[in-house]
């Protein structure tokens, strides 16, 4: 039921005063139905400078080849993978908060989802770029796929972890993209019924006629569920064959089985990183506080610091393995890592991960925006640095010490993938201004169980032991979209 | 008879909405249609709506999937084209593994999302079968087939006293756009 009760020690999961469903419908929409900032346009025109960058440096990368890259012959794999693995893992939070979080009934995903997930799309589409320009010859991109043989000699080989991956990352783009967009069409058919115009004809289309009569409610919400329950294995298993693609190997540094568990960590512990970067700045400049509450970033700053843990647990067993395996070979590839040319690029992926993420058992840094964002960038670098940690320092001292080398990024590894932080951006800039970034269905659900307003109104009724109400006032004063001074009197 | 097709209680409270339900029933005034802009946990109970089978298609596409993927790798790694790795069998179940399940997970996936479209109607270019443009906003608007012969102004009145902030006569079923 809309209006069941929830404990009044719960904190909420919507502030402020006189909020209506009209109200809700009208903030949310302000980006998308109104004309853009001076804010967005500046952001916009960096990020679309960055577009146009990575447009300049993949072309240039299919016209020469991959020898524009700073690859040689024992480095084999470097920035293009890095950043391959590091856009993957973002992608990884969307999920994440849509699916795992709705399976475990945590109504706080409501107001992030759709922003987490558009994120998810944006993010496998700068990974799979990069899946597409490493091959040296793009237009035969469609070889990975199991055609028959009058396309070559052989059908693919189904025992090699590449060919899983591109099962695994386009089944896990194009199901991103349509829990997405099914989760949109409420939304989409809200801002139709509002507008005029072209406006109101292309939202027709895109909300695919959406009534919101009793039977289509009902089945979006089974759809809804069924496909959470499907993407929660889903996004497990696609950073798992992401990382068997190095696991499977017999490179040294590589060959371990803590890969799987230790990669979905890492992934989940990059995406909510860059979901704290993006929608810090967004709940401010789009005025969503009172949605995206004090409680959302504690939250999500809990799991920065549950799995950052875990990925600084991975990295202590992977040391100890090293000495315990007794192999000559993986320990030199760890101390090679710790102490050798690139110490630097190891250490600070020490402190970017496992070191600087543990500053979030202070209450204050963890309910401190300024804090949180500047360390959820830390913790984007840091994961980057593991992916270059794992991939370069593995590959850059083989067997044989006569080919020993150093990599040396060229201009076009670094524009590519500073232009591939530009097309993110631009994606998601634009993302803000068409569509919805709040799913506004969901929100509403909420309005009348887990609101502020509601629960004020309660506490005002008398409706709760006082012990109660005083700890959840006591609560609310991390709240910066919420005034101690309302709650004096009460 | 008039010309009026549809009368529509619009409501403020999803509450009050449940509880008009329950007055125009008390009264055997049958529902057509709810239109709300968020769902509403158990008022397909309320007005008999059965079950979703939507999950039943969900698992037949999802086995589908599985099937498909197994009787490919199988086909090309095991019956057409053998390839010796190191003498190691060419039926190499554990490896077959990892893309059954991403093909279960893109069947059912697909194959329940389009079956949710198809059932629902919903594609691109529809025309929208809109009976009030707040009914996605901030109303909640219960739909009363008006040739039913149950009283107007009965009906009226039961609406406003559930709670209705505006109750409408539609001449016409649907207010899609011009």
């Amino acid at each position: 039921m809309s209006g069941h009760n929830e404990s009044i020690l719960r904190e909420p999961l919507i502030t402020g005063k006189d909020i209506t469903y009209a109200r809700i419908t009208e903030e949310v929409l302000m980006p998308v139905e109104n004309k853009p900032n001076k804010a967005w346009w500046i952001g916009f025109i960096a990020a679309a400078c960055g577009a146009l960058l990575w447009v300049f440096a993949v072309s240039y990368t299919f016209w020469t080849g991959i020898g524009a890259w700073g690859l040689n012959k024992t480095v084999g794999w470097a920035w293009d993978i890095t950043g391959f693995v590091w856009w993957v893992g973002i992608g990884h939070a969307g999920t994440l908060i849509s699916a795992v979080l709705l399976l475990f009934r945590q109504n706080w995903r409501n107001s992030i989802n759709r922003s987490a997930e558009a994120m998810t799309i944006f993010a496998v589409i700068c990974a799979a770029t990069y899946v597409v320009s490493h091959m040296g010859r793009p237009w035969l991109a469609y070889w990975v796929l199991p055609l028959p043989n009058q396309f070559g000699s052989l059908w693919v080989n189904f025992n090699s972890p590449l060919v899983w991956d591109m099962f695994a990352i386009s089944t896990y783009f194009s199901v991103s993209l349509l829990f997405w967009y099914t989760g949109l069409l409420p939304d989409i058919a809200t801002i139709r019924d509002r507008a005029t115009g072209m406006r109101r004809k292309i939202y027709s289309i895109l909300s695919f006629g959406w009534t919101g009569s009793v039977k289509t409610w009902q089945r979006f919400e089974a759809v809804s569920l069924i496909l959470a329950g499907i993407s929660t294995p889903l996004v497990l298993s696609v950073h798992t064959i992401v990382s068997m693609d190095f696991a499977t190997s017999v490179i040294p540094g590589w060959h371990t089985t803590i890969f799987p568990p230790y990669f979905v960590a890492g992934a989940i512990f990059s995406g909510f990183a860059m979901v704290q970067t993006l929608l810090l700045v967004a709940r401010k400049v789009l005025g969503l506080e009172n949605y995206i509450t004090m409680f959302h970033i504690e939250s999500m700053n809990k799991i920065i610091i549950v799995t950052g843990s875990i990925v600084g647990v991975a990295y202590l067993t992977e040391l100890f393995i090293a000495w315990y395996s007794g192999s000559e070979y993986e320990m030199y590839a760890f101390q090679n890592r710790i102490s050798g040319p690139y110490w630097w690029a190891y250490w600070l992926m020490m402190t970017c991960n496992v070191i600087s993420p543990q500053l979030f058992w202070f209450k204050k840094i963890r309910v401190s925006i300024p804090a949180s964002w500047v360390l959820s960038i830390v913790v984007n670098i840091g994961m980057w640095f593991e992916r270059f940690v794992i991939i370069v320092t593995s590959l850059h001292r083989d067997y044989i010490p006569s080919s020993w080398v150093m990599f040396y990024p060229t201009w076009v590894d670094i524009s590519v993938f500073v232009g591939s932080i530009g097309l993110f951006f631009t994606l998601f800039l634009l993302f803000l201004r068409v569509l919805p970034s709040i799913a506004i269905a969901e929100v509403k659900l909420l309005l009348k169980s887990a609101s502020e307003q509601e629960k004020k109104r309660q506490i005002e009724n008398n409706e709760h032991d006082k012990v109660y109400v005083d700890s959840y006032v006591e609560s609310l004063g991390k709240f910066d979209s919420v005034k101690q001074e309302d709650y004096a009197k009460v | 008879m008039s010309n009026i097709k549809y009368i529509l209680g619009s409501f403020g409270d999803p509450d009050e909405m449940m509880h008009g339900i329950e007055k125009l029933q008390e009264n055997n005034i049958k529902i057509y249609d709810v239109y709300t802009p968020m769902p509403i946990h158990g008022i397909e109970a309320k007005l008999g709506v059965k079950r979703s089978r939507i999950d039943v298609a969900a698992f037949c596409f999802g086995i589908t999937g599985t099937l498909a993927a197994f009787s490919l790798i199988y086909f090309t790694a095991v019956v057409d084209w053998r390839m010796n790795i190191g003498g190691k069998p060419a039926f190499a179940l554990p490896d077959f593994i990892p893309i059954m399940f991403e093909l279960t997970v893109l069947f059912c996936a697909f194959g329940m999302v389009g079956s949710y479209y198809a059932s629902t109607h919903l594609f691109p270019g529809r025309a929208p079968r809109v009976m009030d443009l707040r009914a996605t906003n901030d109303r909640f608007i219960i739909a009363i087939d008006a040739q039913q012969g149950a009283e107007h102004t009965k009906v009226d009145s039961l609406l406003k006293e559930a709670g209705a902030l505006e109750v409408k006569y539609n001449e016409r079923k649907y207010i899609s756009y011009e």
